[in-house]
């Protein structure tokens, strides 16, 4: 398909690919530069800053009015619980569909991957409302609380991952477990002993999507969060620019960046296993 | 199979432990969702524990075992709450009708009113150790008196032995004593809720110094289901959860119920949603199908320009072009919000001082368009530029040298070579990335949050709005809480989706069986 370039020909695509770069750093090197500027608005904001100053950075961890530092906390920590139990629960369930051969495990299989398509924010309108009649009884699980956002993340825990977990514990030998359970374990001692060890590559990858997925979420966090001190960051962050991009915009791109940065360091550096996963199934947004 | 062990043997003691917990917790709570009538989540329930006992006793589910504590909470927050949207979608659960009937009568049933004339009484209160209140209450009319211990107005003898008398006044009933005029005014609150029986009168306090006689307002009869309007004598009769009088007037508040398809008539042919609906509906579908053609395009055509084994830096360019896609959406879109800001933004900025333009990016329906296409041409290039790198590679290079022999140029080997073969692979993914933003709730609520509003149009509905958005907005949009119409909507969208789902599947087996003839 391709041949040698001619020296036109090599410097028309050059500039093609510079033209998409300059269009995919766009944001981010406004973005950057709009941080250390000491003037924090829209209309003080150029591409090189007059008065070059950490101040934004500071302010978002010692300003108490925008508790950034604990929107950040919980992110972290409801994306990483969700995940955590996200890739056990997927791990059981792929053990499951790859080891034993039972009744309905096919349509079981093909189920997975058809309700994969129905995004579970559809229902926000009943999570919402069961959430609210949780609350009445147990109320550490009902609206405005972690552990019920992270159960919300958990039912979409099985579905896709399990297909793509599955796939992976089939190239894991069967003759480890049977040699394991000769010696007397049990199947799910074999389980917890010598496949997710070996699996540990396809745990951290569906880890990480986890993680990115539920971080980014912003529509049932905003429905299902209601005090500014359970919010996670994408809900709080939308909270603090809501229309105020001209005032505020220099604490804006300093939360955004930190935000940012450990998402996109993940995902650049693992890039070749994240993709591998996101590019079977699902699309990212 | 090998003798248990000991530790196999305290497992299945914590297996029956925590399963015999589960259950009498589980019979608690049906127990308590019996006698509050609340049948599904009663029969969900008890399916739950029939299922879960199943799972953990039954030798041949075994393989279940695995597989179940993933699908509890897919139960609960996935199947239960799909289920559950689709039945409220048939109410009119919403502002005005949030609660039950029983709940709504009984809230028509506690109102009273003052009649003309009415019976009026001064009062005094007493107050014993433990906080108790007790009423002495004397007929404006007759001058009897009467004494409340507890809700029932009981008539005492002025003589009666219980009473302390200091002078002319009652000072002390048999344990209560009384209270001063600013301890009454304190107490107010509390006195104003108190409502004494007396044969069939209603007594309640009326002002400061005095307790009336009071009538109730409404009567429910059970046997007709109307509500009585006891001082006009109008009936109200029930009518999609709003008691409404023969004339047309309503009483507030309504309650939930069952509409049948009245939300989906509505959207066909009531003017005021019409409109807007049929506006959002065509929107979200060019809106999908832009967002995944420009985003194939700039991904296929960076793809084909990567691949080039010729290109110097392609591995660079390549780590560079993907960064869109490491950062979360959320926070780029905010971002991108930002830089197109109408005023003060950097891209009508530089725009300004190039070619002298300013954009109304967010003021103009077609403007605001434009930038969310743009946003997330940005946002999405980079899956397909993946994406198609993958296919590529797959892509058997004979085939070209074969076209070239034959003469084709560059032009028509993409055209009849590169595209149809990309898309055997990449169509499912496509349809995917379709229904992705079809959903896209994010770019379209972060972005121009569904504005600018329809000019003219009293409807929550912006120009730019999707149906997952104004499904959200009509649930949570500050203005009142539609559930039963969101609802609607998403069951709508639900069967969309659906339906794109299946024609994919069937198209992919097709695609499949066409690329296995090569």
């Amino acid at each position: 398909m391709y041949s040698r370039h001619t020296l036109p020909g090599k410097i028309l695509r050059h500039l093609v690919l510079w033209m998409a770069i300059a269009f995919a750093l766009f944001p981010v090197v406004w973005i950057l530069s709009a941080s250390v500027n000491a003037a924090g608005t829209l209309v003080g904001q150029r591409l090189l800053p007059k008065v070059f100053s950490w101040g934004h950075y500071v302010e978002l961890f010692t300003n108490p009015l925008h508790p950034f530092g604990l929107w950040l906390w919980n992110s972290v920590k409801v994306s990483g619980i969700a995940s955590l139990f996200t890739v056990f629960l997927t791990a059981l369930g792929a053990y499951a569909f790859s080891r034993f051969r039972f009744r309905g495990r096919r349509a079981g299989l093909l189920a997975l991957l058809l309700i994969q398509m129905f995004p579970q924010m559809l229902a926000m309108v009943a999570i919402y409302l069961l959430l609210l009649n949780i609350g009445r009884y147990i109320p550490w699980l009902g609206l405005n609380s972690h552990a019920g956002l992270i159960l919300v993340y958990l039912g979409g825990a099985l579905g896709f991952n399990t297909w793509l977990m599955k796939g992976y514990f089939d190239t894991i030998p069967h003759e480890l477990e049977e040699s394991a359970m000769i010696d007397g374990a049990t199947h799910f001692q074999a389980f917890l002993r010598i496949i997710l060890p070996l699996a540990r590559p396809i745990l951290a990858v569906i880890f990480i999507l986890t993680f990115i997925g539920t971080y980014s979420d912003f529509l049932l966090p905003s429905i299902l969060l209601t005090g500014t001190r359970q919010y996670t960051f994408a809900v709080g962050l939308r909270l603090f620019i809501q229309g105020q991009y001209n005032t505020r915009w220099g604490m804006f791109a300093a939360a955004s960046i930190l935000g940012a940065f450990p998402i996109a360091a993940i995902f650049l550096s693992l890039q070749r296993f994240i993709i591998s996963g996101l590019t079977r199934g699902s699309v990212k947004g | 199979m090998p003798a248990p062990t000991c530790i196999v043997m305290i497992a299945r003691l914590g297996k029956i432990i925590v399963l015999g917990t589960t259950d009498a917790i589980g019979v608690w709570a049906a127990v308590g969702l019996f006698s509050s009538r609340s049948w599904a989540p009663l029969t969900c329930l008890l399916a739950g524990l029939g299922v879960l006992n199943f799972v953990l006793l039954s030798k041949r589910a075994y393989p279940l075992r695995y597989i179940l504590p993933g699908l509890i909470p897919f139960a609960l927050m996935v199947a239960y709450p799909i289920i559950y949207n689709m039945s409220i979608a048939f109410t009119n659960y919403g502002t005005g009708n949030r609660l039950t009937k029983d709940q709504v009568i009984a809230h028509f049933e506690n109102m009273y009113y003052l009649p003309e004339g009415s019976e009026r009484f001064a009062y005094q209160a007493f107050r014993d150790a433990d906080g108790n209140l007790a009423l002495l209450l004397v007929s404006k009319d007759g001058g009897e008196l009467y004494l409340a211990l507890d809700e029932v107005l009981r008539p005492v003898d002025a003589g009666d032995p219980r009473f302390v008398y200091e002078g002319e006044e009652i000072v002390r009933i048999d344990g209560y004593h009384q209270l001063s005029r600013r301890e009454v005014v304190r107490l107010l609150g509390k006195l104003q809720g108190v409502s004494l029986r007396r044969g069939e009168d209603t007594i309640r306090l009326v002002s400061l110094n005095e307790f009336a006689v009071y009538r109730r307002s409404y009567r429910y009869d059970q046997e007709r289901d109307v509500l009585v309007d006891l001082r006009t004598g109008v009936e109200y009769t029930p009518v999609q959860g709003t008691f409404t009088s023969p004339t047309g007037e309503t009483l507030q508040p309504g309650f939930v119920t069952w509409v049948g398809f009245q939300n989906f008539f509505d959207i066909i042919t009531n003017p005021r949603v019409t409109g807007p609906f049929f506006r959002v509906f065509r929107w979200t579908f060019l809106w999908a199908l832009l967002s995944v053609v420009s985003t194939f395009a700039l991904g296929l055509g960076l793809a084909i320009l990567l691949n080039d084994p010729y290109l110097e830096l392609r591995h660079v360019y390549r780590t560079i072009l993907i960064l869109p896609y490491a950062i979360p959406g959320f926070i780029s879109i905010m971002v991108w919000a930002g830089l197109l800001n109408v005023d003060f933004g950097v891209v009508n900025r530089i725009l300004r001082s190039l070619v002298g333009v300013t954009i109304p990016w967010f003021h103009d329906g077609f403007w605001a368009k434009v930038g969310l296409l743009l946003v997330n041409l940005w946002l999405g290039y980079p899956y397909m530029m993946i994406v198609s790198l993958g296919a590529l590679q797959s892509i058997p290079q004979e085939l070209y040298e074969a076209a070239r022999v034959d003469g084709a140029n560059r032009w028509q080997r993409f055209w009849k070579i590169t595209l149809p073969l990309l898309l055997i692979s990449v169509a499912p993914l496509l349809v995917g990335s379709f229904a992705f933003n079809f959903n896209n709730f994010n770019v379209i609520y972060l972005l121009t949050g569904g504005g600018p509003p329809i000019p003219g149009a009293q409807t929550l509905a912006g120009q730019t709005d999707i149906l997952i958005s104004y499904t959200y907005k009509l649930a949570f949009g500050g203005a009142g809480a539609q559930y039963g119409f969101a609802s609607a909507i998403s069951l709508i969208i639900f069967l969309i989706i659906g339906t794109i789902s299946a024609l994919n599947f069937r198209f992919t087996r097709r695609l499949e069986q066409m690329s296995g003839g090569l």
